[in-house]
């Protein structure tokens, strides 16, 4: 199976030395070999169907082309590497053993857009991939590839990375921005979107860690070879962060549109011969999906839309026939209602609120018409918000009690719970 | 311009509008909090979410901007229930205490909860609560209340300049509080307890003391500075309870100054004079009116007598009305003298414009694109002035400065040249050099920025104004002015700095003026609402002259330091208890009524100048009312001002050594705000220190904290010695106002520091 993110890689070779026998910079080299101009990287994005990996999907090619061309003015190139989703941890993964493609990338994508300046913002937690990032900086600087006439050229970019502290909603990209500016990381109203109204009130763009790093291959190959690894609109591969009650959790890179079967498989199937309960098959905030529903699913952004949920950033949370969902939940909803950022009102009311009726059916003391209450409440959540922080808190509020109702019902009727009874 | 649809109604708005300020153009009303048409947009309370065509989910109004064939419904299902939710959202911690909640009766979420709450709450958990935060002694907290709606936080970093109040915390935990251990100190403070949707920022000097509902309003106009903001007087029990601002878009837009919100305390404090008094034998006594004028009639009479009428000298305070100042020179003239003045602190009258003014409409300062302020604290003087300026210099207007302080005024300054207070005119010369191409450092650079302007005003602040060299300063201005094609205005002290030259409350050439009846002591002094101590140029003298006249009759709403020097202690009511006249800057004429009935047997001070002009049977002094007052005076709407100046006056010889600023710190400036309690327990009302500078504490050989000696002259004062490293060299701040250095020489001039 093709993988281009993760290819060759074996925990120790991430130094340049070791990216460049791997095809590094490369496309670099091409892109500049062949004269490709600013449109016609933008096209080969385009033609790859790559989508946004941080979560949204959104088509990266459609992106870069919102920005203003003509600007007179500092534009910013921001790589969002706040990977904060539970059950996420792919990008982690790419920063700590692969940094150079990511770096590519950001080159490739800030010539496309004809950007001079970049930052990283890598999330708190992991220190580490930080200061591992911060050597594959310098080793890049020194080698010609980052700084002022990359190449030889006459196009320069400097690329800086900005540790976080590690809030979750600094991963929404305008509170990202607002981190990097030093302020509070709180998201902006949109409009104006960072494409006109930015970092610092510039025209940005702001990509995840797994796209930028998907940038090189499709320089290199060409966006329709990208394509046809993966499935019309779903272009390329992606890694799935694989966790909860498999055998062998981790990173997988597949092709989009792999069986979920086969993903699962690979990760050695399910743990000691349990039986699939519940999935979510893109990082806490996406809707859970039922055993059943999930087996006969391909991974990729259109499919597992339409079975209700979505992609997200990957993150596949396995549960087994063992996992209570009413203590699944609350955990789910003790994370949000800690991490909305308290700026507007349906999010910093309504994420302790559901958490508090969820804790309490989780503790026997669950009402009657508690199931109700909270399906209205994340109606008046979901939205309504600011930011998507309000959606992420409700989907999965609204998913559990929907698809796994009677196991609630159970919880409030007998004030225990089914599972572990 | 693109058409709308709200609600049915059509409009046309241009592009860039929101749909919550398409609403307002319609008249419809969109419920919100955080919305604030003063404040930047944060859309972040969801209150004002309505339905828009083709949207899929409910839009907030406040942060919509318009398209062109748009369809927006307010109170549709939808909309309605979007908005429900959020107050549901709302309510789930606030408290629901609103029986014990100051805001309660005019709380906008007490308001809108009868329109969008629920009857019962399905919210059963327990709720939050918040530790309140102290922010000093204007505002008082009870954040439990708080629906962190952040126009506190909006407000003081764009409005007031200054980030004073934060929100900290994430989600349920967040809060609103100052940074540790510091209060709420800019002088437009009080701004955020209008601006609170609910009770968490409540006055506190009225906290717990009336309903709104038992309030009646009264519509007046601030007695402080030069601005003349429009107030809303709240009364009770012929009382006088609070004071609000009155939205008025071309003065005070919907802002009020903490001086002039908070100094009504002053009005019911213990130390008003509320019984004409007279000293006979050393002693005090109260006695009637008809005495008490009697007695100053005979007396005034006698002075004439035996000394001629020149022997009586009148000083009033340009915070008096515009009445009460033309009756006053009417009387002293009626007298046969022409020693009237109400310029206090003014030191320098080689050359004097006719009538002094910002030189063109406060409004009009957003017009400008070019701005010098000269010799200002800006902040303190005409606090609302430098909020106006603060929005321009945001949109690029270039604010240049010459000042013996680096105080930034919190704007963002194109240029400043700090100088010693002594070569502010040479800086001057240096800007109009560099306006002729030559020049260097900070003087040209100011001299290109003005020169590129295009609406070019030329600003001389009260240091200006008071300086010992004011006539000089005021001719450079004129010069630069003229020189770029601009405008020339005097920022102006108080709320009648430019109509006390309208009524003549200044001497003819004959006269003596406010300095010269110190210089020159007068045997009789009629002092109206001031303390000669506190208001004028050289305290020590002025003391010393009121100490040596033969009668001194103090016309006063307050007891003061005059108990000691004056004959006579007649109590003339407060802006509140009379009908009057204030000019504000750019000569608007404002007239207001009193608000409530004099207090004691204290009386308005029109009346009493009428009745004693009367009983020294002199001519023209039958008034009915301030009205009749007003015909005399005859002008009305705006005022004929002029701010040109013929004279050259000469350099004075350079000045060596240390020089004073002797500024008057915001809350010193006026016998009323002095008697606030709350103003008085703010920061910026902290005693009088002796700030200089850490170059010449080294050379003075000074720590901070040091007991020193200040002196000047005769006078001198104890103090401490403190750094403020945005003095120029050679400058000591010792502020006035205030009795610590009241026993000192002039605002402006030598000064000597020792340490003790």
């Amino acid at each position: 199976m093709e993988q281009i993110l993760l290819k060759g890689l074996d925990g120790g070779n991430w130094r340049l030395a070791d990216y460049l026998k791997r095809d590094g910079y490369a496309a670099l080299k091409k892109m500049f070999a062949d004269k490709m101009t600013p449109e016609q990287v933008i096209d080969e994005l385009k033609k790859s169907a790559l989508r946004g990996r941080g979560g949204a999907g959104f088509p990266t090619g459609l992106k870069w082309s919102f920005m203003p061309k003509n600007y007179e003015g500092d534009k910013y190139l921001v790589c969002n590497s706040d990977e904060g989703e539970p059950g996420t941890f792919k990008d982690r993964d790419i920063l700590y053993h692969n940094p150079h493609q990511l770096i590519e990338g950001m080159i490739i994508a800030a010539y496309a857009m004809g950007i001079k300046a970049g930052y990283n913002y890598i999330h708190g937690e992991i220190f580490e991939v930080y200061e591992r990032f911060e050597e594959a900086l310098e080793e890049a600087r020194a080698a010609g590839f980052l700084g002022d006439n990359i190449l030889g050229t006459d196009f320069s970019f400097q690329l800086h990375s900005h540790m976080g502290y590690g809030a979750y909603i600094c991963g929404e990209e305008t509170a990202l921005l607002e981190s990097i500016e030093g302020k509070k990381g709180q998201p902006r109203f949109k409009p104006p979107f960072p494409a006109s109204f930015g970092l610092y009130g510039k025209p940005t763009t702001i990509n995840n860690t797994e796209t930028f790093a998907s940038v090189p291959w499709i320089i290199l190959n060409g966006g329709e070879k990208y394509l046809e690894l993966g499935r019309p609109n779903n272009g390329g591969t992606k890694i799935f962060s694989v966790s909860g009650h498999v055998e062998r959790p981790g990173n997988y890179e597949v092709p989009l549109g792999t069986p979920f079967a086969k993903l699962l498989e690979m990760a050695g199937g399910m743990r000691g011969g349990h039986k699939l309960k519940a999935c979510i098959p893109g990082g806490s905030s996406m809707p859970v999906l039922t055993g059943d529903v999930m087996m006969d699913l391909d991974m990729d952004y259109d499919s597992i839309a339409k079975a209700g949920s979505y992609l997200g950033s990957g993150a596949v949370i396995i549960m087994d026939e063992t996992v209570c969902m009413v203590k699944a939940l609350q955990r789910l909803s003790y994370f949000y209602y800690e991490e909305s950022c308290g700026q507007c009102t349906p999010c910093r009311e309504g994420t302790g609120w559901l958490y508090r009726v969820v804790d309490r059916i989780e503790n026997g003391m669950g009402r009657n018409e508690d199931l109700d209450l909270l399906l209205n409440m994340t109606d008046n959540i979901q939205g309504r918000t600011i930011c998507a922080l309000g959606d992420a808190a409700a989907m999965p509020v609204r998913s559990f009690v929907r698809n796994f109702r009677d196991e609630f019902q159970y919880h409030i009727d007998h004030k225990h719970c089914l599972v572990s009874s | 311009m693109f058409e709308i649809e709200i609600d049915g109604k059509t409009l046309s708005v241009p592009p860039g509008s929101t749909v919550m300020e398409a609403a307002n153009r319609l008249g419809i009303y969109v419920p919100h909090f955080c919305y604030h048409r003063k404040l930047s947009i944060a859309a972040n309370c969801r209150m004002c979410l309505v339905e828009v065509e083709k949207a899929p989910k409910p839009l907030p109004a406040c942060a919509t901007p318009v398209a062109n064939g748009m369809k927006v419904k307010t109170h549709s299902d939808a909309a309605a229930s979007a908005q429900k939710a959020v107050m549901e959202f709302l309510l789930i911690n606030h408290p629901l205490d609103c029986p014990i909640c100051d805001q309660g009766g005019e709380c906008q979420l007490q308001d809108l909860s009868v329109g969008y709450g629920g009857v019962e709450s399905r919210y059963g958990e327990d709720k939050r609560v918040v530790p309140n935060k102290n922010l000093g002694s204007l505002i008082s907290t009870d954040m439990t209340r708080c629906i962190h709606c952040t126009r506190c936080v909006r407000f003081g970093q764009e409005i007031a300049g200054v980030m004073e109040l934060g929100m900290a915390g994430r989600g349920e935990h967040s809060e609103i509080m100052p940074f540790v251990s510091k209060t709420v100190d800019s002088e437009l403070s009080g701004n955020v307890i209008d601006l609170c949707p609910v009770g968490a920022l409540t006055s506190k000097p009225f906290r717990y003391s009336a309903r709104g509902w038992e309030l009646s309003n009264r519509r007046s106009v601030s007695p402080h500075c030069s601005l003349g903001s429009n107030l809303t007087v709240q009364v009770k029990n012929g009382k006088v309870m609070r004071v609000l601002p009155l939205d008025n878009e071309e003065i005070n837009e919907c802002w009020l100054s903490d001086k002039d919100r908070f100094s009504y305390e002053g009005l019911n404090s213990s130390d008003r004079l509320e019984k004409p008094m007279i000293k006979q034998g050393g002693e005090w006594r109260e006695v009637e009116w008809t005495v008490a004028l009697d007695y100053v009639a005979r007396g005034l009479k006698d002075i004439a007598r035996s000394h001629g009428a020149q022997g009586i000298g009148a000083l009033a305070s340009p915070h008096s009305t515009l009445e009460e100042l033309h009756l006053l020179q009417k009387l002293a003239r009626g007298l046969g003298s022409e020693n009237i003045d109400f310029r206090l602190r003014r030191s320098d009258f080689r050359a004097f414009p006719k009538a002094p003014w910002l030189g063109m409409k406060i409004a009009d300062l957003s017009i400008l694109d070019r701005v010098l302020v000269i010799g200002s604290m800006l902040n303190q003087d005409q606090p609302l002035i430098a909020n106006r300026m603060r929005q321009s210099a945001k949109k690029g207007v270039e604010v240049n400065v010459v000042n013996p302080t680096s105080d930034n005024f919190r704007i963002k300054l194109a240029n400043q040249a700090v100088v010693p207070v002594a070569e502010m005119a040479a800086a001057l010369e240096a800007i109009l050099a560099g306006l002729s191409g030559k020049g260097k450092g900070e003087a040209k650079a100011i001299a290109q920025s003005l020169k590129s302007g295009k609406n070019v005003g030329i600003f001389l602040g009260n240091i200006a104004e008071q300086h010992q060299d004011a006539s000089r300063l005021h001719r450079l201005a004129s010069q630069i002015a003229e020189k770029c094609e601009g405008k020339l205005g005097f920022l102006g002290e108080a709320a009648n700095s430019v109509g006390g030259h309208l009524v003549k409350a200044v001497p003819a050439s004959n006269g003596l003026n406010a300095r010269e009846m110190i210089e020159d002591p007068r045997k009789g002094y009629l002092l109206w609402n001031c303390e000669p101590e506190l208001d004028m140029m050289n305290p020590a003298a002025a003391l010393a002259a009121m100490d040596k006249a033969e009668m001194v009759v103090a016309f006063s709403p307050f007891r003061h330091r005059a108990h000691e020097y004056a004959d006579v202690l007649l109590p003339i009511s407060p802006f509140t208890e009379t009908s009057g006249t204030f000019v504000n800057t750019e000569g608007r004429v404002q007239s207001f009524k009193g608000a409530v009935a004099p207090r004691g047997e204290s009386r308005p001070g029109w009346k009493v100048l009428r009745v004693l002009g009367n009983l020294l049977e002199l001519e023209g002094f039958d008034y009915e009312d301030t009205e009749s007052v007003m015909q005399e005076i005859g002008i009305a709407g705006y005022a004929q001002c002029d701010n040109s100046i013929d004279a050259e006056p000469d350099a004075l010889p350079a000045a060596g050594g240390l020089q004073r600023i002797g500024h008057a710190p915001i809350y010193f400036a006026d016998g009323l705000a002095r008697r606030s309690e709350s103003l008085q327990a703010t920061r910026l009302s902290a005693a009088p220190a002796a700030f200089m500078n850490a170059k010449l504490l080294k050379k003075l050989g000074i720590e901070e904290g040091n007991p020193v000696l200040v002196k000047q002259g005769e006078g001198e004062a104890r103090l401490n010695a403190a750094l403020d490293d945005r003095l120029a060299d050679d400058c000591v701040f010792v502020a006035s106002g205030h009795p610590q250095t009241s026993a000192l020489g002039a605002l402006f001039g030598a000064i000597s520091v020792e340490r003790l």
